[in-house]
């Protein structure tokens, strides 16, 4: 008897704090770390099979294993080799072919399925189902401490913690789907698949699903007759949008045999019309203009409204000042970009941009980035004499008077009498003097007076580039109002040219723009007055922005046209637009000169033009009655042949249809002609 | 489109005098041009002769607004003078009142101006006199008419009007209301977006 305790030895057992103590790390890590002496089996889970082996070999060797491990395929069944990883213990031998891949021995195994092989998942089921029927009870008690073990190791995916450093299921499945052939693409027994492995399930699935797509199955007649009775569900017709425009992207591949374009399209026209709701008209004319993909997002763009901007008047302030008293009232801005001195965008403001004491001032101008282009095209040089035929609500006339330093003089037209007193409002508030309003209709012009520098015309349009501050142009325009503003468009655009005095030394040039996006506002327009008058088109100045149509649908246009310069709201982010400039190197009007030669003599001009064709008499209409034009005929005629001859000297540079011998009677061989070019 | 009678260039000018005191020339002789008055439609426009040149050839009928507004005359041939002048009697105004920031807003609405909104005032002011109303950022708001003289000023106590509300900057314009998004109050902000 005696002490046999050792007090330094002694250990704390009990509740209380010191039995909590941590021993030491020998003696903690030992109740956890498997014995170095490995002939002391322990029992080990498949898990800890599989570490104890990694552990030994290292894992580069594992991977290389595994490799090998997927290429062979699950027929042989029996792989002693690949599975040494797995099996330190000869225990497992027997389930070893189970083992070729991360298995599991326990009685999940009948429906837990390793992640690897997806294609040969039936065999291995039932591979897997025989041995478990079989192996069922030697296996029991290892099953037992599997599923202890294999609790806290097995996640739903299959994978094991231990196999973080290899590659995941869903790798080596991704791997292998490489390297297998695409038969197994057309597996379609998912269903009664085992949920587990659902994270390769879900790969095949992801295969599975594209595939679907490319079955994207036009509806058929009773579909969208059901469809029409009832009222649209938008997240049907949205993905059915998208799965056709996938379709059609690649049409070759996921096509319905059978099925021609022509439905797919105009399947995808009526859910754009309902989706978007526009006219069936309008959505027709943006499929011709724009190609698929982006007609979604021009449709897309045109719901949301374009950032607001402003215009700083440099004629009363810098855009650094004003900058800052808004940002003191607490206006979140930013300057508009590069390409611009003057203008702020604004992201948002606590107060009304619209009210605050700097804009009551007069400092800046609310005005859509857009705007502001035109007059860069334009460039007033001080001193001139500028003309605006359409300039309500003053936004552009202002900007023209603040580049001129007030100098010079602005003749601001607008035919609408309310709306210019708008323009007399804006006028005042930005501090602009030189300048003069007047009512009259742009059609006008010369006679009213003429002889102006530079002209800006920002001709009344349709809208169609602005549908996002005007959501009704989507519906209520169709083809007679688009052909009625061009109509008016183009007697518009012979006006300014003729209000332009070619011999100006600074100037001599007209500025057409609109806010449309249609060709037949736009290029058509612009081809006409080159073919109209003395003018020619040259580079607007602005770097950025798409290049106008020289040919549409059937349409040639000059080719000159690609100077002109088009905006759109998904690209630019600002509102559509159009601009061209014209440069007047002429101030005859060419209106005789259909005839074969050049040189061709007054007193012939008059019988010319004679024998009418539609075209001839047309255009009397537009210049006003046919005395006058007889009489501009004959007076210009004499000492006009020579400047046109000196035209067309100058002209030498490009083609024109008059000097091709264009004859309004045969419009097949004035088209041809067009074509020619 | 006619230049002014004696009758009215006197009335129009008195009215002037009352802002800007004697400088009436440096508005007619100015140093990039001369420039006139002239009578259309009731409404004094005052132009540079370039600009005069290129305005009578247009219509009588369709001719809208030359250069820039200074008032109109009323039936009975009282002169009422327009904030659009302001631009050009601001600088010229001989006695100026100064509000301060908080009370900026208020005159733009059309009230008068308090003792306790004062910045500053010119001394000398006598009482009645027409006075030219800047921010204290130097940026012109109005005219008005003083109240109270600089002396009386310093005495009265702080909700005692001193300035007289006639004209300021939010009014110049007629009502339209905008159409963007943060357009303001439909009286102050009258231009459309564009």
């Amino acid at each position: 008897m005696g002490r046999k305790l050792d007090p330094t030895r002694k250990e704390k057992r009990g509740p209380g704090r010191k039995a909590r103590k941590q021993k030491g790390a020998e003696i903690e890590l030992a109740k956890f770390l498997p014995l170095a002496n490995d002939n002391i089996k322990k029992k080990l889970s498949s898990h800890g099979r599989k570490r104890a082996a990694k552990r030994r070999t290292g894992p580069g060797k594992l991977q290389t294993e595994m490799n090998l491990l997927l290429v062979k395929k699950a027929g042989a069944a029996e792989q002693p080799s690949p599975q040494k990883r797995k099996d330190p213990t000869g225990l497992k031998e027997k389930a070893s072919h189970r083992h070729h891949q991360p298995g599991f021995s326990d009685d999940n195994s009948g429906w837990l399925t390793p992640v690897t092989k997806h294609a040969k998942f039936e065999e291995k089921e039932d591979e897997h189902k025989e041995l478990s029927d079989s192996e069922g009870d030697e296996d029991s008690w290892e099953n037992e401490e599997d599923n202890g073990s294999n609790e806290e190791i097995v996640d739903d995916y299959g994978a094991s913690s231990s196999e973080e450093q290899e590659l995941l299921p869903i790798e080596q499945a991704a791997r292998k789907d490489k390297s297998d052939s695409e038969d197994d693409s057309e597996d379609e027994k998912q269903g009664s698949r085992p949920s587990l492995g659902q994270k390769e399930e879900e790969d095949t699935d992801l295969q599975l699903n594209v595939d679907i797509d490319e079955e994207f199955v036009l509806p058929s007649c009773e579909e969208i007759q059901k469809e029409t009775f009832e009222p649209p569900d938008l997240h049907v017709i949205h993905q059915r949008i998208k799965d056709n425009m996938e379709v059609l992207k690649d049409f070759r591949n996921k096509r319905e045999e059978g099925r021609a374009r022509q439905e797919y399209l105009v399947l995808l026209r009526q859910d754009l019309v309902a989706y978007y709701s526009y006219s069936d008209f309008l959505l027709e004319k943006f499929m011709e203009i724009f190609p698929l993909p982006e007609l979604v997002n021009f449709l897309e763009a045109n719901e949301v409204p374009r950032p607001m901007t402003i215009r700083t008047n440099t004629l009363k302030t810098r855009r650094r000042d004003l900058a800052q008293a808004l940002i003191n009232r607490g206006v979140n801005l930013d300057p508009l970009g590069k390409w611009s001195k003057t203008g702020l965008v604004i992201y948002d403001s606590s107060v009304p941009v619209g009210a605050t004491p700097e804009y009551l001032a007069g400092h800046y101008m609310l005005q859509g980035a857009s705007s502001l282009l035109p007059i860069m095209a334009l460039a007033p040089q001080e001193n001139e004499r500028i003309l605006d035929m359409c300039c309500a609500p003053g936004g552009k006339t202002s900007y023209i008077a603040q580049l001129m330093k007030n100098t010079g003089v602005i003749l601001a037209n607008d035919s609408s009498a309310e709306r210019l007193r708008s323009v007399v409002g804006n006028l005042h508030r930005l501090g602009v003097t030189n300048t003069v309003v007047s009512n009259c209709d742009g059609r006008q012009f010369p006679k009213v007076l003429g002889g102006f520098d530079r002209v800006l015309l920002d001709a009344p349009c349709s809208g169609t580039g602005v549908i996002s501050k005007d959501p009704a142009v989507k519906t209520n325009k169709d083809e007679k109002d688009i052909l009625r503003c061009a109509h008016l468009q183009k007697e518009l655009i012979l006006s300014a040219i003729d209000s332009v005095n070619a011999a100006s030394e600074t100037g001599g040039y007209i500025v057409y723009c609109t806010c449309s996006i249609m060709v037949e506002e736009n290029e058509w327009v612009v081809d006409y007055a080159l073919k109209k008058r003395n003018v020619r088109l040259v580079p607007t100045g602005l770097d950025f922005g798409q290049e106008g149509f020289s040919r549409f649908k059937d349409r040639r246009f000059h080719p000159s046209l690609k100077s002109t310069r088009r905006f759109y709201p998904h690209t630019h982010n600002m509102d559509g637009f159009f601009i061209a400039k014209l440069k007047k190197f002429s101030n005859a009007i060419p209106n005789v000169q259909k005839d074969e030669e050049p040189a061709i003599e007054p007193a012939s001009q008059e019988p010319a033009p004679e024998p009418t064709s539609e075209l001839q008499s047309k255009r009397r209409k537009l210049e006003g009655s046919k005395v006058a034009t007889g009489k501009k005929m004959q007076r210009p005629a004499s000492k006009g042949s020579s400047l046109q001859k000196q035209g067309r000297a100058s002209k030498a540079v490009w083609p024109s249809p008059r000097t091709l011998g264009t004859r309004p009677n045969s419009r097949k061989k004035y088209k041809m002609h067009q074509s020619g070019q | 489109m006619r230049p002014l009678t004696e009758e009215e260039t006197r009335v129009m000018f008195e009215k002037l005098a009352r802002y800007i005191g004697e400088n009436m020339q440096l508005l007619v002789d100015r140093p990039d041009g001369s420039y006139c008055f002239r009578l259309h439609k009731d409404r004094v426009y005052y132009v540079s002769e370039r600009l005069l040149k290129l305005a009578t050839s247009v219509p009588g009928d369709r001719l809208v607004s030359l250069g820039t507004c200074f008032g109109k005359f009323t039936k009975t041939g009282k002169f009422r003078l327009h904030v659009t002048a302001l631009d050009y009697l601001a600088p010229y105004a001989k006695y100026k009142v100064w509000v301060k920031p908080g009370t900026e807003q208020s005159f733009l609405y059309g009230n008068h101006v308090l003792k306790s909104g004062l910045g500053r005032i010119t001394e000398n002011t006598a009482q009645y006199q027409g006075v030219v109303v800047y921010s204290m950022a130097d940026v012109p708001l109005g005219f008005g008419v003083a109240a109270k003289s600089t002396q009386d000023c310093r005495k009265v106590d702080p909700m005692a009007i001193v300035v007289f509300h006639q004209a300021d900057v939010g009014d110049r314009v007629p009502v339209v209301v905008t159409a963007g998004p943060q357009g303001g109050e439909g009286q102050k902000a009258a231009s459309l977006e564009r």
